[in-house]
């Protein structure tokens, strides 16, 4: 909004040029510059999320992911990875990620009110249900897993022990796949342009953006094993594709947030890191660079997409192009 | 119509929760003055605190737009253009520099499939007996989604350290004056009727009369705005306007955004999937 010193000067210009040249916003010259839709007012309302959010979706995706390494760590024998996976998974998915996303609720107390209702038709409730359940499912599938291998209780509690850890872990994982995946669903189903035009990219991006991290911290912490390298160089690869998939797919006015702006360099710089530079380290042996390429690339495009949303919000031509291209394309 | 007096739907005794009637506001720019009572009525009624003192050169409009503390926004819009029939007045150049001054009060639409309401995961936002779309202010926790999913940007959280902060806020259609049988307060408050209340059904019918009326006495180009067609399926609040939608900031072609969760959750679940069978295939072929 224009505040009162933009008037004074307004004023003074009018003053100084003893005249204000002809009527109406239209007029050239006039004092009141031309703009798009109403006096360029938003349209829609860009999202009032703060640093939290784009946190969560980092740690959540991460955790999510984790819990699937951690399952297939299982199913192959790798127990200690496994143990760590499901430490990243519970400390990611069932203590940071609850935390921040409380942070960001304007009325932090109220936040079981999330848990009234089920409406598979809201993706903010299909969310919170998703993340409960992964932290019911991560938790005792972690303290199955340490008592297991800590051989703490007797034999046959000992196998029971095992069972369970098993069915929680790949309860996690399953849950985890959606807790790293909804969260671009989450934006993609909203008002805003450069977000629903890219709906489909956003729910690959931050699950393959998740996984890769997952594989990425686990190889930091000193698992240094051919399958993490293999995860790591699929989600690298996905990332490039999707980076090539971002640049070809623009919309013009209606998606100009993500090619142009400081958002738009977030979203790019995110890319470029976790595709094309963290495979390019990856593809020779750099491992720790790939992997910290990787993690620092999903945080920045994290953050990226945020702004982006802030962008497009408060672009009224952009609301008015997207409008015209979903009507143009009803049938996809 | 103008004129009624105390017959006129603003200002009798109604029935309407009761009767679970759809109501509706029809909102004319053509007889509206930019007397701004709506606006005050609808503060001092719901008790909503100011939205800055500021001024904005944007004509007489220092509002700004719909949020958690503007229920009612007159706009004021200036057009190089000519308003009906309207003779030109001694301080015009003539056909060839029309002018116009156009005021319209900007309320919350309450759509018939409302993006908001869909959107609250607390069950925070319902649909009332009459059709409207209601926040209860001591449900919501303040996610926030519900306003990145209002294609009308009209529902806002509300800033820290206003009263009530945290809470999403917008118009509640005065749903407790109308419980008690009484009119919405920027309705009863409208000195032209520039704001009509009433039924939905008669409402729709008076517009369509009203659109007729005006541009046969040379408003070519005015139109309602009620986006029946599009997957909002329509709005209880709606407008006559002069000249297109995008110049008062209303999106032409609004869309719920729950029509693109089918291809977002497509997408989600295949990534799963395939995030699963790449992390089973990695452990079973690279170990």
């Amino acid at each position: 909004m224009t505040t009162e010193p933009r008037l004074e000067q307004l004023r003074e210009k009018a003053w100084q040029d003893g005249v204000v040249p002809g009527r109406g916003v239209d007029v050239v010259g006039g004092p009141i510059p031309r703009k798009p839709g109403y006096y360029g007012q938003a349209v829609v309302k860009p999202p009032v999320w703060t640093w939290e959010i784009p946190l969560y979706f980092f740690f959540g995706g991460m955790a999510g992911m984790s819990a699937v390494i951690a399952s297939g760590a299982v199913l192959s024998h790798h127990v200690d990875l496994a143990r760590v996976a499901m430490w990243i998974a519970v400390i990611g998915g069932a203590f940071i990620s609850p935390v921040l996303l409380i942070l960001d609720l304007g009325r932090p107390h109220l936040f079981l009110n999330m848990l009234r209702v089920f409406k598979h038709r809201s993706a903010m409730s299909m969310g919170a249900w998703i993340l409960t359940a992964f932290g019911a499912c991560a938790v005792p599938g972690l303290i199955a897993l340490e008592l297991h291998t800590h051989q703490i209780l007797p034999g046959a509690l000992d196998q029971l022990l095992r069972v369970a850890a098993g069915i929680f872990i790949v309860a996690a994982a399953i849950f985890g796949t959606l807790l790293a995946t909804y969260t671009g669903v989450l934006i993609g189903a909203s008002a805003i342009p450069a977000w629903f035009l890219h709906r489909t990219l956003l729910p690959i991006h931050f699950g393959t953006a998740g996984l890769g991290s997952a594989a990425a911290l686990l190889e930091l912490i000193g698992h240094r094993i051919a399958p993490l390298h293999a995860i790591g160089f699929f989600a690298a690869t996905v990332e490039t594709g999707l980076l090539i998939w971002l640049s070809i797919d623009k919309h013009g006015a209606a998606d100009r947030a993500i090619h142009e702006h400081g958002s738009g360099w977030l979203v790019r710089i995110g890319e470029i890191l976790n595709g094309p530079v963290a495979l390019g380290l990856r593809s020779f042996g750099f491992i720790p660079f790939a992997a910290i390429s990787f993690l620092i690339g999903s945080l920045v495009s994290r953050i990226g997409w945020i702004a982006v949303g802030k962008v497009s919000g408060a672009d009224p031509e952009s609301v008015f192009a997207a409008e015209q291209y979903v009507l143009n394309h009803e049938n996809d | 119509m103008i004129g009624e007096g105390t017959l006129s739907t603003n200002q009798r005794k109604h029935s309407y929760v009761q009767e679970r009637v759809e109501v509706g506001f029809f909102t004319d720019p053509s007889v509206c003055i930019g007397c701004k009572a709506c606006e005050v009525a609808c503060k001092e009624w719901n008790q909503v605190p100011d939205d800055g003192f500021t001024w904005s050169g944007n004509s007489y409009d220092n509002t700004g737009h719909l949020g958690a503390s503007t229920w009612r926004h007159v706009m004021f819009l200036e057009q190089d253009r000519q308003k009906g029939n309207q003779v030109s007045g001694p301080m015009s150049l003539g056909d060839e520099d029309p002018f116009r001054w156009v005021f319209l009060s900007d309320v919350c639409k309450h759509c018939e499939e409302a993006g908001c309401l869909e959107a609250c995961p607390t069950g925070s936002i319902v649909r009332t007996e009459v059709g409207s779309v209601l926040v209860q202010n001591d449900v919501c926790n303040g996610c926030g989604y519900c306003v990145v999913s209002c294609p009308f940007g009209v529902i806002d959280r509300r800033p820290q350290p206003l009263p009530d902060a945290g809470g999403a806020f917008k118009c509640t259609f005065c749903y407790d004056r109308q419980k008690s049988g009484l009119v919405p307060a920027c309705a009863k408050v409208c000195p032209t009727e520039s704001i009509v209340f009433g039924r939905l059904d008669d409402l729709r019918a008076r517009g369509a009369e009203r659109v007729q009326q005006l541009q046969q006495s040379g408003y070519r180009d005015a139109q309602l705005y009620d986006p029946t067609e599009t997957s909002v399926r329509g709005i209880h609040a709606f407008f006559l306007i002069l000249g297109e939608p995008e110049a008062y900031g209303l999106p032409p072609k609004p869309q719920v955004p729950t029509i693109y969760l089918k291809s977002a959750w497509t997408a989600a679940f295949a990534t799963a999937i395939a995030s699963i069978i790449a992390t089973l295939a990695a452990f079973a072929f690279f170990s």
